[in-house]
């Protein structure tokens, strides 16, 4: 019996200890009619060999198609090390660190990510994760709320820019409270600083800022974040940790800085896998911190004055759930953000800065390269590390041609971003060769010169 | 504590080869880059390797300790299931990419879904929860999106039971609802009459666990489902306890019309020190059209994802992609080895192992919450007679547990029972693991009695003793500073 | 056994109430309410010059195991809080009726002050509430 270590003559001497004659006997409290013999429709068990053959051959027919998306979950690389110690048993099989003094080894895991967030972000305290990052934005959205003195409004701004999905999310997760997004216009791929200016007498508890922007465009964090804190509102920057090896994180936005810095932590170490598990983190303004959700990790002492770690703040959890707005969440991604601090201990700052470095750089090179194809117009100058492309026909065919010649072409935004046309969103991290671009360019230019001879 | 890994960092030192050897400089505007690289750990890969295996090796975990937690289902996770979730054909699959380049995957997701179906007697399951909470919200959501679409506008009361889990009441808040607790008996069961009186026209549901959060079946489950669907009321499945009754009873059946599953917890997927976790929620047609989206459904031509498209009336997005994918195959996988007659010995099982558990303590004269019931898959241990004479709490009993090579059991959950353990050994643990932690319990409780300074003291074999709670909440260190 | 001065009135909710000869009304928990609590390890007071409702939660006192909102049952301005308790939270255990104290009012109407619990209905509100 699979994971069962009982023997006949233990299971015998059990129940006998027990008092009764079978393990039947020990259900007799649940009524008759809702007794089963077993359960229909549970497909039959396969052993370890079987279910590995299975596996194989569903992940064989998966496998294949060079990877030029991007829009939320990038490909990057992860060094063996990663998983190879985050996988052991000690970390994999650990629970929550409630005993603290039989946990230091996740609870010190956590607070060395808490300290590489702080400093990827330039804010000062950050909590132990969330579950991701569209989930992060919207406790961000109701931590603002929560936290903002100077105003009682339940609406947030959010730039057009913010991603699609985690504004579908945070809507889903923040309607039963009453919280309300309201979107800047976008023009030329970014937000116009004067949008927010005319925005003016309004009254929003924060304003929301995705940087790089979804259709990887730059900002002008700067202008928006003192114009924001001008209208009292607190700003959130929603960030792509590997960009912010690079750009300048929110910390450092405008005079004062961004209040809250949240994002997917994804690129950091984790594989895309279908789109999770994933993490999102979270960090803020020190004088924030008893406003921010999730679980926390505080260094302290023992009573022999010996440093160790332990869960903090918890009773503000409760807190949170009785104030203005409320969140029940948690947990942590305890599992990815092991992974995550190995994999920011493995690489370090310059590391990672030239990941982003190489990752822009690529990204460029198959920009110009498509460029100078009939039928594709880049739509903006300024970008980090996703480009929009604007086709002269429409893109779920094209994408789909790509498929067949092994090339994954990116996303088709126009269910999202109608105003832009035919457009496309793609990527290339710096995993991709320039073989790879090359590749890209040549499907591309195939296609498109296929469809047009047709 | 072992050194912080910024400790080890010297300037200049860094894993060369992880990253690209030499990019192009970038031609980015100044105002927006940064003036220098984060600061980061510089370290070699040996020590990062050497460094996080050494604190791997200061926790306990399942693979290394008898971990009873109660209401967590600490079972085996089992190697295969990490494995082959990750495949690289699943691991580097990008969410984005076309379904046709994913049939593997789906399939797999679809017979999850299928089997959580079968498991629960639930008619349908949307996967994208990615905790138990999660899994609560979008229920609580789901009954509310239902009352809504009927015009029945004034239910916005949901009943939660006094012996619940936090996360209830915070959800029912959380979809603007209010709370209404109810009682529980003498024997564990829900007050009846109070849940008579408790219903009425602003009822929208009733969130119940069942074996409750006190260990015990709730007994009367067909009258109280009848009592909440009369009053025009709905009912919500905590699926924490599903553990205790896979395979020997369906929750659709006891009247239950939205459950969520904890993944984490009855199919076995890893804890990870706090998470990821997966909350799978399941319902009957009534509540069908509300579920979130993304699902997957089988075509003709394969498998294919459900969008708010084909389901106009679904609560929404949960998560930026599909949820915990990569945990979803885990739980495929073991529900793959289990099969039909697992499923079923899991109860069997974590009940055979909790009842001989509570049998053992009991004859050792501990006092049972409730002495009269049988066990399910846990059991609830008062330890408040031994505080009132030796003034040895249950924390410190736990403590002591520790240095005797047992992770502690929960402790003061559920609330209403004072100085508790509640207890939860799992199926996949050997007798003599009992009776090893029964043993253990007798002889610290006669520590307690002969010398109970020494557990007051405990634990006093760990890396560090008992942490001061009050000066890591008042003096906040939760970012390591650089001296200089 | 709680002490519960006699020159106070109290709140179902823990809270007592003293007026000044100045006609400020200075608030502070209760003896129960820092027993009930343990050691405290953070206080959040409101900013002066706060107009509050009656029933609006002013301030928040926070220990390991939970934190509580504090209410004030009157309606007026905060004139003054307690600095002290920035780095001292302890003092609202050490004393909760005089170091301790929170927050001072001036409030709308001194006379709502009367309609509070003095500190016998208090003490017999307590003892219910053991049962």
């Amino acid at each position: 019996m699979p994971f069962i270590p009982h023997t006949e003559d233990e299971v015998r001497d059990m129940l006998g200890a027990i008092g009764v004659s079978s393990i039947d006997e020990l259900f007799d409290e649940i009524p008759a009619e809702l007794r089963i013999d077993g359960l229909n429709g549970v497909l039959p068990a396969l052993n370890e060999a079987g279910i590995k053959r299975l596996m194989a051959t569903r992940a064989a027919a998966d496998t294949g198609g060079l990877c030029f998306i991007g829009a939320g979950a990038y490909d990057h690389h992860i060094p063996a090390a990663v998983w190879a110690v985050a996988t052991r048993g000690e970390f994999y099989s650990a629970y929550t660190p409630y005993q603290a003094e039989a946990s230091q080894g996740t609870l010190q895991v956590i607070y060395e990510y808490q300290s590489m967030m702080a400093e990827l972000t330039g804010l000062d305290a950050s909590n132990a994760s969330l579950y991701d990052g569209a989930t992060a934005f919207a406790e961000a959205c109701l931590m603002a709320v929560r936290a903002n003195r100077k105003s009682k409004s339940r609406r947030i701004l959010t730039t057009r820019g913010m991603s699609p999905a985690y504004r579908a999310v945070a809507s889903a997760l923040l309607q039963g409270q009453g919280l309300e997004l309201v979107e800047l216009p976008m023009a030329d791929g970014v937000t116009d600083p004067q949008a927010l200016e005319a925005l003016g007498e309004q009254d929003f508890a924060a304003l929301a800022i995705q940087q790089p922007s979804f259709l990887g465009t730059l900002e002008a964090v700067d202008a928006l974040t003192d114009l924001a804190h001008a209208q009292n509102m607190l700003v959130i920057g929603v960030c792509n940790p590997t960009s912010l090896a690079l750009l300048k994180p929110p910390g450092q936005w405008g005079d004062a800085g961004a209040d809250v810095a949240c994002g997917e932590g994804q690129p950091l170490g984790i594989p895309m896998s279908s789109g999770g598990p994933y993490f999102g983190y979270m960090v803020c303004r020190q004088a924030l911190v008893r406003q921010m959700p999730g679980r926390i990790v505080g260094r302290t002492v023992d009573l022999d004055g010996r440093p160790g770690f332990t869960l903090t703040l918890q009773a503000r959890e409760q807190h949170i759930r009785r104030s203005k707005a409320t969140s029940n969440i948690c947990t942590n991604q305890g599992l990815m953000v092991t992974a995550a601090t190995i994999y920011m201990a493995l690489l370090g700052g310059e590391g990672l800065r030239r990941v982003a470095l190489q990752s822009h750089a690529n990204t460029r090179a198959l920009v110009d390269g498509v460029a100078s194809l009939d039928g594709v117009r880049v739509a903006f100058d300024n970008y980090f590390h996703e480009a929009v492309l604007v086709l002269d026909r429409p893109v779920a065919p094209v994408l789909e041609s790509l498929a067949q010649q092994g090339v994954l072409g990116g996303y088709d935004l126009g269910a999202d971003y109608p105003e832009l046309g035919d457009a496309l969103l793609v990527c290339a991290t710096e995993q991709r060769t320039p073989a790879d671009i090359d590749n890209y360019v040549r499907s591309l230019g195939d296609t498109l010169a296929r469809s047009r001879a047709a | 504590m072992d050194s912080l890994i910024f400790e080890r960092s010297r300037a200049g030192r860094g894993s060369r080869g992880l990253a690209p050897a030499s990019p192009p400089a970038s031609e980015l505007p100044a105002q927006l880059v940064r003036d220098t690289a984060p600061a980061l750990p510089e370290v070699s890969e040996l020590q990062v390797v050497r460094h996080y295996t050494r604190l791997s090796q200061r926790n306990f975990s399942i693979d290394t300790h008898f971990y009873p937690l109660g209401s967590c289902t600490m079972k085996y996770n089992p190697k295969v299931c990490n494995s082959l979730a990750m495949l690289p054909g699943f691991t580097d699959r990008h969410p984005y990419a076309p379904a046709k380049q994913g049939q593997g995957f789906l399939a797999c997701m679809y017979e999850l879904q299928e089997m959580l179906k079968a498991a629960t007697g639930m008619q349908a399951f949307s996967l994208t929860p990615m905790a138990g909470a999660q899994g609560e919200f979008a229920g609580v959501a789901m009954i509310m999106a239902y009352h809504q679409s009927r015009g029945d506008t004034e239910r916005r009361e949901i009943i939660v039971p006094d012996a619940a889990h936090g996360t209830n009441p915070a959800t029912a808040t959380m979809c603007g609802c209010t709370v209404r607790e109810i009682a529980t008996g003498a024997h564990g069961d829900v007050d009846l009459d109070a849940l008579r009186a408790a219903v009425g026209p602003h009822t929208a549901g009733i969130m119940l666990t069942n074996p409750s959060t006190l260990g015990v079946f709730e007994r009367r489950i067909p009258e109280i489902a009848a009592i909440v669907h009369e009053a025009g009321g709905l009912l919500y499945y905590d699926g924490a306890n599903l553990n205790a009754i896979l395979g020997r009873a369906l929750p659709a059946a006891m009247g239950f019309d939205v459950m969520h599953i904890n993944l984490h917890k009855t199919f076995s997927t890893p804890h990870g020190g706090g998470g990821p976790g997966s909350g799978a929620v399941g319902v009957n047609a009534r509540l069908a059209p509300f579920l979130p989206v993304p699902m997957v459904a089988q075509g003709d031509d394969g498998y294919r994802w459900l969008t708010e498209a084909d389901c106009p009336q679904s609560i929404g997005r949960l998560s930026a992609f599909m949820g915990n994918a990569g945990i979803l195959l885990r739980a495929y996988v073991y529900m793959r080895l289990l099969g039909p007659e697992g499923m079923r010995r899991v109860a069997d099982y974590a009940t055979l192992n909790a009842n001989y558990l509570m049998a053992r303590l009991a004859a050792a004269g501990f006092r049972l919450a409730y002495p009269d019931r049988r066990a399910s898959h846990e059991f609830i241990v008062s330890l408040k007679d031994l505080t009132k004479a030796t003034g040895v709490t249950a924390m410190d009993m736990a403590k002591g547990l520790l240095d005797r090579g047992f992770h502690a059991p929960t402790t003061y959950f559920p609330l209403l029972v004072p100085e508790c353990l509640l207890i939860e050994p799992t199926e996949t643990e050997a007798l003599e693991e009992l009776d090893a932690f029964a043993d253990a319990l007798i002889e610290l409780r006669d520590e307690a009695r002969s010398n109970p300074e020494s557990l007051k003291a405990a634990p006093l074999t760990l890396p560090v003793r008992r942490l001061d709670d009050v000066r890591a909440a008042k003096q906040l260190d939760l970012a390591w500073q650089p001296t200089h | 056994m709680t002490e519960a001065p006699d020159n106070l009135k109290y709140t179902p909710d823990h809270e007592w109430l003293r007026l000044e000869d100045d006609g400020t009304v200075t608030l502070g928990v209760t003896d129960h309410a820092q027993q009930a609590l343990g050691e405290l390890v953070y206080v959040e007071l409101p900013e002066a010059g706060r107009e509050l409702e009656p029933g609006e939660a002013c301030a928040v006192v926070e220990s390991v195991k939970a934190a509580s909102d504090v209410y004030s049952p009157l309606a007026g301005a905060v004139t003054a809080i307690n600095d002290a308790l920035a780095d001292t939270p302890e003092l609202v255990n050490d004393s909760p009726y005089a170091d301790g104290w929170l927050l001072q009012l001036r409030p709308a109407d001194p006379k709502t002050l009367e309609d509070l619990m003095d500190p016998e209905a208090y003490a017999r509100f307590l003892a219910e509430s053991e049962d």
